[in-house]
This record gives C-alpha cells, structure tokens and sequence, in this order.
C-alpha cells in the first residue's frame, strides 16, 4: 500500500513538472531556443563540420543598450580567387529570431570584414560562421552582457 | 523621405583595398513590438543591401530584424577601375532605395 502511494506521488510530480515546463515554453514565444539556433546553423551548413577559429568576433562584452550594438566580424583569408570567403553569417542565441545577417562576399572584397550594429534582447551568446570557397566553415562565439535590452514588448 | 549616407574614397590607387560604409535611415520595426492596446506593431525592415561596382555585384547582405535602426554597414573591396559603385536597399512594404557613388582609380 505503501508502495503503491509512492509511486502515485512520483507520477503525479513528474506529470506536475511536465506542465510546467510546458507553460515555460508556451509563455515565452519570442524568445529563439537554442534549437531554434542549432536548426539556423544546420540550415545555412547542411551536414557540414563547423570548425572554430579563423573568424574573429568583435563584439563589446558589456553593453549598455541592446538596441544598438556594433560589431565587427573578420576572416583571416588571403582573399584570392583560389581562397577567399564565399559569406559570413551572424547568429543569436535569445532574440525573438535567432538570425541576425548574412553577408556575401567574393575575391574583390579585398579583405574578409564587415561592420554593422545589431539589437540584442537579452544577455546572451553571439555565433558567427564564415563558409570559405574551399567548402570549409569556420566560427567564432562570443557572450554578451546585455543591461538595457531591446524591447521587444515594449508598449507606445 | 529615405535618405543614404555613403562613404566611398574618391581616389585610390589601383589594386588598393578601400573601406565602404554605408547608412540608409530606415525605422527597422522588428514586428514583435506592441502598441499600448496589445496590437502588434507589422513588421518593416530592409531585407537586402547590394553593392555594384561598374555592374558587377561585389558584396550582398540579407537582413533581419536583429539589425539596429538606420542600417550601419561598411565592407572592403579592392579599387579595380575608374566608375561608379551602385547601391541598393530592399525591404518591406514596396521599399526601394538606391544609391550611387563615384571613384577614381589611378
């Protein structure tokens, strides 16, 4: 008899839990998940291996007001016709979308880097991967403080 | 209404790697904001930037809403030839924009 409340008890905690957990994820709809993330990633390079380095990330540690963040990204690549890279995509881990840009570039780049200023809606984890003409990926991840984040919710 | 701010070194000697930056004033409205009695805001951003230089496509982006308001975007390219370097800004709601400057290469 004992036993048998036990395992009642268990159940009913597990399915408890189950609920709630439920309620987590249906609550927060603008918020990308880390799969979310994984399937950005997976779609841009298909079965291929990511490696890390090459691909520098700059991104302030700390900001101060997520609407506007610059950042940098640059490729170590002699950006010739025979190796240059082909794009740099830009990923997060916590906005509403877990993509923030893709940029294409070729050999008349000259020089594998560009510039732009993000939104950030939470303190979170920047990815950035470069395909290079040889077919290879090469990324870099950074994590950011965010203080004031861009408002998502916000009300006029 | 839109306007652009470009920066593109007017001379530069042949084979020279130079720097583009450019600025289209744009609102960038991600689509997840709300007005005061809940409606959420449509969204409107630009969703493409291309670069030509005498014709030839030499750098592209796709945006998202993760872009800050007024795209900021600068990139390389090397200096080949005297002419012209076109500038384009798609997005949402029929936006079109365009932009161009020219370059003396020596």
């Amino acid at each position: 008899m004992h036993e048998h409340d036990h395992a009642t008890r268990r159940q009913f905690l597990g399915f408890a839990s189950g609920v709630a957990m439920l309620g987590a994820v249906t609550l927060r709809p603008a918020e990308a998940t880390p799969a979310m993330l994984a399937t950005a990633i997976r779609n841009v390079v298909g079965g291929a291996v990511v490696r890390t380095g090459r691909v520098k990330l700059d991104v302030p540690p700390l900001v101060e007001n997520g609407n506007t963040v610059p950042m940098t990204v640059s490729v170590a690549s002699p950006m010739t016709a025979d190796d240059h890279v082909k794009s740099i995509h830009v990923f997060n881990e916590k906005n509403p979308q877990p993509n923030i840009g893709n940029f294409y570039l070729g050999p008349r780049s000259g020089r594998a880097q560009i510039s732009t200023r993000i939104r950030l809606a939470d303190t979170q984890k920047i990815v950035a991967i470069a395909q290079l003409s040889d077919g290879s990926f090469w990324s870099a991840g950074v994590d950011v403080v965010v203080t004031l984040a861009a408002c998502t919710e916000e009300v006029l | 209404m839109a306007s652009a701010l470009i920066n593109v070194p007017k001379r530069a000697k042949a084979g020279e790697i130079i720097e583009i930056k450019t600025l289209m004033s744009h609102i960038m409205e991600t689509g997840y904001r709300r007005t005061a009695t809940g409606e959420v805001i449509p969204r409107d951003i630009i969703t493409s930037f291309a670069c030509r230089y005498n014709g030839v496509e030499i750098f592209r982006a796709d945006l998202f809403p993760a872009i800050a308001a007024n795209p900021f975007i600068t990139f390389f390219t090397v200096a080949t030839e005297s002419g012209k370097l076109d500038f384009e800004w798609i997005g949402d709601e029929g936006f079109s924009e365009t932009a161009s400057a020219s370059i003396t290469v020596e």
